[in-house]
């Protein structure tokens, strides 16, 4: 029976939660569950694994814009059913793996992959994200579909990997390096542990819709979010309630626009990027590591903005001449100290970055061991 | 035709890398999905915000389905007029299986389903890993939730202040160093809790993430409230004429990830024994020494030798707490709480913790608080009594260094009442 807007209850299907994963293991994923032994990286963006069974797959990765239309996600799924027996599979980082099982199959596939392009000339499905390069740049929505973005999410991704293209189908680089991109700082992209990470800031309080506020929020909520106690009760010249915000003590984070519509951020010329490098998740060698802030603010320059895009390229390439074998690009800057970072990288430093939120102490330097 | 100008999203047609815009195009040209002009009207909206350098999308709505309070986020432009195929733009977050493996009839009916009640758009996947369905309107939330429940058997995700949708790693189906079934407990801990997941009564989001090995492919440290995340106790397996072939150069190194520059000779000494941050591995020129005691997994050197080096044996995971990013108190990575626990099904020991540090934080934690922020707020101390743990070195990288320590009465001997006359009869004023 079809949907009965009449009576929305019935036979109504709840917590079910999502399909069993293991309805869609390819059978040699199936077969090979918990039994592998090793992989390889054939080159770039082709692995291989080998199951103590003896049975290999073989895995072609290709990057992906992280909005699809469902038009390309059917020509997707015609790849899958054509070269392998109609799986696939995402990965965390927006790529798509085509996995077949038998070396002859690949090379097909491969050829397959780098024919379609779109329209315009781009490539649908190229191929790389593999080992010591860059893979693809997880991101949030922007102005695709975001309130509270300072910046745009899927147009400077594009940019970007137009930019650094070479390095996601090679591996030429030290390490991995894991770029991410949040549209504000609420982070829903979490980019406070990546390689690079393209932040969007706001840099101007927020402007307060006084003949609204006190019906559109509730003020002691505003109020209560902002975490440097700069929001306090006010009342207009007509008498309506209201809110104030001490400029001097805003940080720009936000949060009382997310409690509150009536006091928006974001700005033309206020609103922008910031970069922050040397962050990772792994426990490889040394310890997980914070992205930190080397550039507080690039301006937002749609639509391919280049001063981001040339702030990234030039960590990255000073990053892969001066790095050691292994090294992230935290590890790299830690060892030859963060003045040399910002030599080596000429990026000028600051009193933007120097902390002086909470546990600020913690990241001053307490020691005569410096470089000149 | 497009219905809108976009010469500045034209622009990023150009270059290399898949083109997000000539994508929604060919949806608009070709695409025969219900909401006909959401695609055209999304690049121009889009499109005014290149021009204006601002979001044009109004703070969302409370819109979802009926019984959850999750899910849906609600939308909507700020220029409906101009951009009415966009006016209303909610997006549904569906549930993904566990490490996003999928049959295409699966897909496919996914797009039917948003070819008849949707934008025709998605993101594969979003941030916390659920199967996005970009922009669809009010009405038509309920049909699409009730076909996607019959005909596909799937749910929706989780949104709001509730338990988001738990994700993990790619895990035993293709990796070799999984130490426990990362899509096993991610499914049976979604399973699980289901009602925490669709209905919230939290204080804030709280986010499981499952990762196989201290790799951290799915970033748990970094970005979940749990983060459980596979540990081995016993002997990385050794094998050594493997290890000898990779000193001789017959095998390449990190599964062959750095081919795209000449590194020279490979070295096991530089490359991988120097490297060990415990200092805890040996080579002889021939056979390699591993003090398991001391090793403290961080995977270098099974990263660089796979053939080599094989994880243990006696495998579960550890698990962490209170992870989070900036807002509000600063970004936080998740602490170490029980270093190691055996991660079987039906996982009753972890979900006995986790039902215990909820009662803790559904009582506790004020509006918007995360975990790691309550914890910090009333102390690592606080939160071993919830949880009825013994502290352990191992949940510190250093003893404090201040000695201001909060003593409890109980513990000091003959307690905090004391008699100041008494105290006087010896000292005078």
């Amino acid at each position: 029976m079809p949907y009965d807007p009449s009576d929305p209850l019935k036979d109504r299907i709840t917590d079910i939660g999502p399909r069993y994963y293991k309805e869609f293991f390819p059978p040699v994923i199936e077969k090979n569950y918990g039994k592998w032994l090793y992989h390889e990286i054939l080159e770039p963006g082709v692995l291989v694994h080998v199951s103590e069974t003896g049975d290999e797959v073989y895995t072609v990765r290709v990057g992906a814009a992280r909005l699809l239309s469902i038009e390309f996600l059917r020509e997707i799924c015609e790849v899958a059913d054509k070269h392998c027996g109609g799986y696939l599979r995402f990965t965390t980082r927006n790529n798509i793996e085509f996995m077949v099982d038998d070396k002859a199959k690949v090379k097909p596939l491969m050829d397959d992959l780098k024919a379609r392009k779109f329209a315009a000339g781009s490539n649908k499905f190229p191929i790389g994200g593999t080992g010591a390069g860059v893979t693809n740049i997880v991101h949030t929505q922007g102005w695709v579909h975001c309130h509270t973005p300072a910046i745009d999410a899927s147009g400077i991704v594009k940019a970007v990997m137009d930019g650094v293209y070479d390095d996601f189908g090679k591996m030429r680089l030290p390490a991995q390096v894991r770029i991410s991109l949040a549209c504000c700082l609420n982070m829903c992209g979490a980019v406070h542990c990546s390689d690079i990470a393209i932040l969007g800031i706001h840099r101007k309080p927020p402007m307060i819709d006084h003949e609204y506020i006190d019906k559109l929020c509730e003020l002691p909520l505003a109020i209560a979010a902002c975490p440097t106690a700069a929001i306090k009760p006010a009342k207009t010249e007509g008498g309506l309630k209201t809110l104030e915000v001490k400029a001097e003590r805003c940080m720009f984070c936000g949060n009382c626009y997310t409690m509150c519509a009536a006091m928006p951020l974001a700005d033309e010329q206020g609103s922008g990027v910031a970069i922050l490098v040397g962050g990772k998740i792994s426990n490889r060698v040394s310890k997980p590591k914070f992205s930190k802030v080397v550039i507080p603010f690039i301006a937002n320059e749609p639509p391919r903005w280049p001063g981001t895009v040339e702030a990234v390229k030039n960590i990255l390439d000073v990053y892969a001449k001066d790095a050691k074998k292994y090294e992230r690009i935290g590890d790299w800057a830690e060892r030859i100290g963060w003045e040399r970072f910002f030599e080596k990288t000429n990026i000028p430093f600051s009193h933007h970055l120097i902390d002086d939120y909470r546990f600020a102490y913690t990241t001053w330097r307490q020691s005569t061991q410096f470089k000149f | 035709m497009a219905k809108h100008k976009t010469p500045m999203l034209d622009d990023l047609e150009k270059g290399p890398w898949p083109s997000f815009v000539s994508d929604i195009k060919q949806q608009a040209e070709k695409g025969k999905q219900v909401l006909k002009d959401a695609p055209d009207d999304l690049l121009g909206v889009m499109e005014l915000s290149y021009e204006d350098r601002v979001t044009h999308w109004k703070h969302g709505g409370i819109v979802g389905v009926f019984g959850y309070g999750g899910g849906v986020i609600g939308r909507y432009c700020d220029q409906p007029e101009k951009f009415p195929g966009v006016a209303h733009f909610h997006t549904m977050r569906v549930n993904q299986p566990a490490s996003m493996f999928y049959k295409t009839d699966f897909l496919i009916g996914l797009c039917d389903l948003w070819e008849k009640y949707g934008s025709g758009l998605t993101n594969m996947h979003g941030s916390t890993g659920d199967i996005i369905l970009l922009g669809t309107i009010t009405d038509n939330l309920e049909p699409m939730f009730y076909d996607m429940t019959h005909e596909l058997n799937q749910d929706l995700g989780g949104s709001g202040s509730n338990l988001r949708t738990p994700n993990c790693c790619v895990g035993r189906a293709r990796c070799e160093w999984s130490c426990y079934d990362t899509q096993e407990a991610c499914y049976q801990f979604t399973m699980e809790y289901q009602d925490e997941l669709h209905r919230p009564a939290f204080p804030y989001k709280f986010k499981f993430k499952f990762d196989g090995c201290p790799n951290g492919c799915v970033a748990s440290i970094a970005r979940a409230d749990m983060s459980v995340i596979g540990a081995w106790k016993d002997d990385i397996r050794i094998d050594q004429s493997a290890v000898q072939a990779y000193a001789g150069g017959e095998l390449k190194p990190n599964g062959g990830a750095h081919s795209g520059k000449d590194w020279g000779k490979f070295d096991i000494m530089r490359e991988v024994v120097d490297l060990c941050p415990t200092g805890c591995m040996w080579w002889d020129g021939k056979k390699l020494t591993i003090d398991n005691r001391e090793c403290s997994r961080c995977m270098h050197c099974l990263n660089v030798m796979p053939r080599a080096l094989r994880i243990g044996t006696e495998t579960g995971a550890s698990v962490l707490f209170g992870a989070k990013a900036p807002i509000l108190e600063g970004a936080q990575m998740s602490t170490l709480t029980v270093p190691f626990m055996p991660m079987e099904p039906p996982y009753q020991e972890l979900k006995d913790l986790i039902e215990k540090v909820w009662d803790w934080w559904m009582e506790e934690g004020k509006n918007r608080e995360r975990l790691g922020e309550l914890i910090q707020r009333d102390t690592w101390q606080k939160f071993l009594q919830i949880i009825e743990m013994e502290p352990d070195p191992r949940m510190v990288d250093e003893p404090r260094s201040n000695p201001y320590i909060f003593w409890r009465e109980e513990e000091v001997e003959g307690g905090w009442t004391r008699d100041i006359n008494e105290y006087r009869k010896k000292h005078q004023r």
